[in-house]
């Protein structure tokens, strides 16, 4: 059962919300809407399913309404319309003093400014959701040192917010969401205040973070980088309407419409393509079939100066060079063991393309996919150049 | 064409209403003249009764610590508390003092509250702000009269117009400085699930102390100013020195005491100041 499950969930701000609503049932656009209404649609009929454990990314340009979706799930905002669904209840309907229930048990919240209430310490700061909670003393405080700690703030426990850094601050934000041991953490463009160099180390820390307490996260940004690093499943917002949800690699490769292609056109490919997406059909001889004259045979139709060698069950073995099996065939020797070359540059099939780029320029070969020993496919340096520029996928193994 | 409606008789209106109230009121006027104004007699009598050497090294180490150890204030509050000392003024310092202090108190207790409720709904700000206008912008004098019809001359009714002259200042600043709280940590603490009191109690009080602060301390200062005028309907203190030497065309003896009121202001003004910067 997904933990959070969003249904038909709309915010119209405005004086006429139910005529807003009717025009959006009959297909209009925002802007329409706003000229026609004076309403402003933050949100229109999303729909999505978070599972436990993922991290779910919503991103979007500013106005995309991704700010007020995030604020729609945990009920900041009074929705106009939908439902979602957390562990089964739904928030939407649900009564004031459940709504408190669900927010100090299930969802916890970081934000973009941090947030952070200046007159309390370090410590204080993260003990705020379980004293909420009526927690005693003691308990909060061991509560919320360990969650500092794990942050890598146990040190800072007595300063004031002001006295830290950026991102210091922002650790004590997502340490006060932990503190509370939530099910969900809901996170509004939690990195986009910080540097890039801090924002990177801060969403690393998350990843591994995620990894050590499997919290579920619905990530905001307007970041399509930071999104495709952090995201399992990324949801593409344009005027309040989930254009698309897929898998960064979904995304890039596939956008559904022409807004998601424009948006993802400027990315860093190297970072999200690996090698599975341009490798290519390996050209290849079977060390227990073929000599060094089939091995040039091959080499001579393909145009090319090496080829790889494998065994019947596809075992990758390494690779010969048309001038070795030349010379082999004039010396008629007829195993290829004795030119083979074992110095095979591999990578795995998930290997960012971002890491096949030194490899490949080290090696006068082309570079060899392999899973558990066995050859996949092979990336040439044309192909690493043409998946840069954005050519799409130049996979033919599929 | 101006004189086409007969002049309408609001002073006719007030005046009635005022006596119907001090009539209707009494059960709740009397007692409040008769026991409340004891007590405050009592107060300035306890105050006076204190050595006046040991209210000054009193103040004086107050001030020192509340300016963050330096020596300004707290220099000043022995000059200046000694010199009221010596011109004999001391008794009358003590009586202008309690009432201040009694004055004040009453409008914070009663101005941070409605200040709060105004924070809270749209409906009572555009009730109570005009309200507020009008209570600042009316001539002081004006509410000595009702004081007086309500309860007769001395402390009481000037506590009373003091209380409707000076309370406007924390009931603005109250629901400024709430309203002035950040979107994202009032999100912050609802997102937790903080309910209304606790938000209202750890997180827009706080935060909006420093704001409630400055309003207390102009609350303060209007005070003092009021009880000064109050000595016109029998209040006891320096501004009944200051009425006396008006009516008698005395200029030293108004000019002594009229520099006791600014000395006793610039105390006070100080004190509430810093009160609200060492925290």
């Amino acid at each position: 059962m997904p933990i959070i499950k969003v249904e038909g969930l709309s915010k119209v701000f405005g004086k006429n919300v139910k005529d807003s609503l009717k025009l959006l049932d009959q297909g209009m656009k925002k802007e329409e809407i706003l000229k026609q209404t004076g309403d402003t649609v933050g949100v229109n009929r999303a729909s999505f399913e978070v599972e436990q454990g993922e991290v779910f990314v919503i991103m979007g340009l500013s106005g995309s309404g991704k700010s007020t979706l995030v604020r729609l799930i945990n009920r900041l905002i009074e929705p106009t319309e939908g439902s979602v669904f957390v562990d089964g209840e739904n928030l939407a309907t649900m009564n004031k003093e459940d709504l408190r229930r669900v927010r100090r048990e299930k969802l916890s919240m970081v934000f973009q400014r941090f947030a952070l209430f200046p007159f309390r310490t370090i410590l204080e700061n993260a003990e705020f959701g379980l004293e909420i909670q009526g927690m005693d003393k003691e308990k909060r405080s061991a509560k919320a040192k360990e969650s500092l700690e794990l942050v890598g703030l146990g040190n800072y426990i007595n300063q004031l917010p002001g006295q830290l850094s950026g991102g210091m601050q922002q650790r004590v934000g997502l340490a006060r969401a932990l503190a509370n041991d939530p099910e969900v953490l809901l996170m509004d463009e939690a990195f986009s205040a910080l540097d890039p160099l801090i924002r990177k180390d801060m969403q690393d820390e998350l990843l591994d973070l995620q990894q050590k307490m499997q919290k579920t996260i619905i990530f905001i940004t307007h970041d399509l980088d930071e999104a495709l690093r952090i995201g399992d499943r990324i949801a593409l917002m344009k005027d309040g309407s989930i254009v698309q949800i897929g898998t960064p690699e979904e995304i890039l490769v596939s956008p559904a419409n022409d807004y998601v292609e424009r948006f993802v056109e400027d990315v860093d490919r190297s970072k999200v393509l690996t090698a599975e997406h341009i490798m290519k059909r390996p050209e290849t001889v079977n060390i227990e079939k073929h000599g060094p004259r089939v091995a040039l045979e091959r080499m001579r139709e393909e145009g090319i100066s090496s080829i790889y060698v494998i065994d019947n069950n596809r075992n990758l073995k390494g690779y010969v060079t048309a001038d070795d099996a030349s010379a082999a065939r004039k010396k008629e020797i007829r195993d290829l063991n004795e030119i083979l070359k074992t110095d095979t540059p591999t990578v795995d099939r998930d290997k960012p393309m971002h890491d096949i780029f030194e490899i490949i320029h080290n090696t006068p070969v082309p570079v060899a996919v392999v899973e558990d020993g066995k050859l996949l496919g092979i990336i040439v340096r044309g192909a690493v150049i043409a998946a840069l520029v954005g050519e799409g996928e130049v996979n033919e193994n599929a | 064409m101006l004189d086409f409606i007969p002049q309408i008789p609001i002073a006719d209106w007030i005046s009635r209403l005022t006596d119907w109230i001090t009539d209707v009121f009494a059960f709740l006027f009397n007692p409040i003249k008769n026991q409340f104004g004891d007590f405050m007699e009592w107060f300035a009598e306890t105050l006076a009764l204190i050595p006046p050497i040991i209210v000054i090294i009193i103040v004086a180490v107050v001030a020192f610590f509340i300016t963050g150890k330096k020596f300004g204030l707290a220099v000043f509050s022995i000059v200046g508390l000694w010199l009221i000392y010596n011109q004999g003024a001391w008794e009358e310092l003590m009586s202008t003092f309690a009432l201040v202090l009694i004055a004040s108190l009453l409008s914070v207790i009663i101005g941070v509250p409605i200040g709060i409720l105004m924070s809270k709904s749209k409906i009572a700000e555009t009730i109570i702000t005009p309200i507020l206008d009008f209570m600042q912008t009316m001539p002081a004098f004006v509410y000595l009269i009702p004081a007086v019809a309500f309860f007769s001359i001395g402390m009481v009714p000037g506590i009373f117009a003091s209380l409707i002259f000076a309370t406007p200042p924390t009931v603005r600043f109250t629901n400024l400085g709430i309203r002035q709280v950040s979107e994202e940590l009032v999100e912050a603490s609802e997102a937790f699930g903080s309910t209304g009191s606790q938000k209202l109690f750890k997180v827009e009080l706080p935060m909006a102390k420093s704001t409630i602060m400055a309003g207390i301390n102009q609350t303060v200062m209007l005070s003092l100013s009021m009880v000064v005028i109050a000595s016109m309907i029998g209040a006891p203190g320096l501004g009944r020195d200051v009425l006396s030497s008006l009516q008698r065309a005395q200029v030293g003896t108004g000019f002594v005491a009229g520099m006791g009121i600014v000395i006793l202001a610039i105390i006070i003004d100080r004190f509430t100041q810093n009160l609200n910067k060492s925290n």
